[in-house]
């Protein structure tokens, strides 16, 4: 039999205690570059609702994560994302769709500045609800767990989104919700483990 | 809005046996930190297959020389100088063009220049312990630095990490984000090593250790290691080339 031409994917390793010098220097006073990639998400006037997201990632005795780096990516206001694999229309090109956050230093809560993203489709042309997509890396995280955001206040996008309408366990849901707290700002928490463990995805 | 145009084949599966297990209680911080439900898994959207792109405009000239980019000019980090290279792929065996690489490592004498970090080897002052670099229109790539220290950390009462290069790597989509660690051969710390020992397949943990590279070394200069990086790939059908909705 012919050899299988296999090229495996490079195992992953955690990101250690110390991910903040290689990925948000200049947060850990390294002034090396002329800032830290990912810090803002807008690069001018953006179209569509901003809003600010809060929350924090809670490990299984109910700490919170002070070491970790969180990364999000999105469409815009209109769907669209801001990358060449983008084919339906050109995206807003004051938003990255990427943000990037250390935590904050003391107490390890994330924030990141940017805007309800618009809805995207499925493989097979459903709409998907509005959502973002989340990579968590930390010491003790063997490899990044990836996980989404939607939003509590779009009830109607959110009953036919092919992913959350798939969830065997909907009780579950929740843990996918970012709440909204007042105009503009929602809060995210992230629960590794215990009885309202966020879900997370192999995607 | 509809897409009229053929769209490339989805992710394929992650063989999550080639990496670590989430929980490894060897590696004490695991245990608090891994998720106990099974992963949902799903087919790719274009949420995954997109990602973010960084162009050389991101980078400085000296970010990838982790001996001169934080020294006082006219200075060098302290250590053993080395030349890592090596080829971003993926699964398909195709180079991953325009990539960003970031890097961080502690100096020569294993401590990080960090606010957390408590070991009592001093800091160079000559070196920051990151930097960054793209691959190029083959996916190859290049940066220089000074040999990392093995370093003592707390997790058994006397475990060692193995000298290594922390790697963070983009990949042209969020669905290939990746974080890993470079390995030197011949490293006695290696097979001691609880977070080396995440990894349950030693096969695979065999491919984050870098062989020493003569063909690539700087006579009288610097020693060379190649670490090549395997992304994940997509499927390539034309089966699957049609359009949505189809
Ligand atoms: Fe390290």
């Amino acid at each position: 039999m012919q050899p299988f031409d296999d090229h495996p994917e490079t195992p992953s390793q955690t990101a250690g205690p110390y991910v903040h010098i290689g990925c948000t220097p200049t947060f850990c006073d390294i002034n090396v570059y002329s800032g830290d990639l990912g810090a803002s998400m807008k690069m001018g006037p953006v179209k569509g609702e901003e809003i600010t997201l809060t929350g924090s990632i809670y490990d299984g005795l109910g700490g919170a994560l002070k070491d970790a780096l969180i990364e999000i990516w999105q469409a815009d206001a209109d769907g669209l994302y801001n990358a060449p694999e983008e084919t339906r229309g050109q995206a807003d090109p004051n938003f990255t769709g990427w943000g990037r956050s250390p935590g904050d230093m003391q107490t390890g809560a994330f924030r990141f500045e940017t805007v309800k993203p618009g809805r995207v489709p499925w493989p097979d042309g459903r709409l998907q609800a509005p959502h973002i997509s989340v990579w968590i890396v930390a010491r003790g995280i063997n490899m990044g767990l990836t996980t989404r955001i939607y939003f509590d206040d779009e009830a109607t996008a959110n009953a036919e989104d092919p992913i959350l309408s798939r969830i065997e366990h909907q009780n579950r849901i929740p843990t996918l919700l970012a709440k909204k707290t007042a105009p503009g700002q929602y809060q995210y928490d992230v629960r590794l483990q215990g009885p309202n463990e966020t879900i997370f995805l192999d995607i | 809005m509809k897409n009229n145009t053929p769209r490339r084949g989805g992710f394929m599966a992650r063989n999550r046996a080639g990496h670590p297990t989430a929980c490894h209680p060897p590696y004490k911080t695991s245990v608090k930190r891994s998720p106990q439900a099974a992963l949902l898994s799903y087919p790719s959207s274009l949420s995954e297959e997109s990602g973010p792109v960084f162009g050389p405009d991101v980078l400085g000239p000296l970010d990838n020389d982790m001996i001169t980019n934080f020294a006082a000019p006219g200075e060098m980090a302290i250590g053993p100088r080395i030349v890592v290279h090596g080829r971003v792929t993926d699964e398909s065996g195709r180079g991953v063009p325009r990539t960003l690489l970031e890097l961080w490592q502690a100096n020569a004498g294993g401590r990080y220049r960090h606010k957390k970090e408590g070991y009592l080897a001093p800091l160079d002052p000559n070196f920051g312990g990151c930097g960054r670099c793209l691959t190029d229109e083959d996916g190859q790539y290049e940066f220089r630095t000074i040999l990392p220290g093995p370093y003592p950390w707390p997790n058994g009462v006397n475990d060692w990490r193995p000298a290594h290069i922390h790697f963070s790597v983009f990949g042209s989509s969020f669905a290939q984000r990746l974080i890993t660690q470079m390995y030197f051969e011949g490293d006695p710390l290696i097979w001691r090593c609880p977070i080396i020992g995440t990894i349950a397949d030693k096969s695979a943990a065999e491919r984050l250790i870098a062989p020493l590279d003569m063909k690539r070394t700087i006579p009288m200069d610097a020693r060379a290691y190649k670490f090549d990086i395997v992304l994940r790939g997509r499927r390539q059908s034309y089966f699957e080339n049609r359009r949505e909705g189809l």
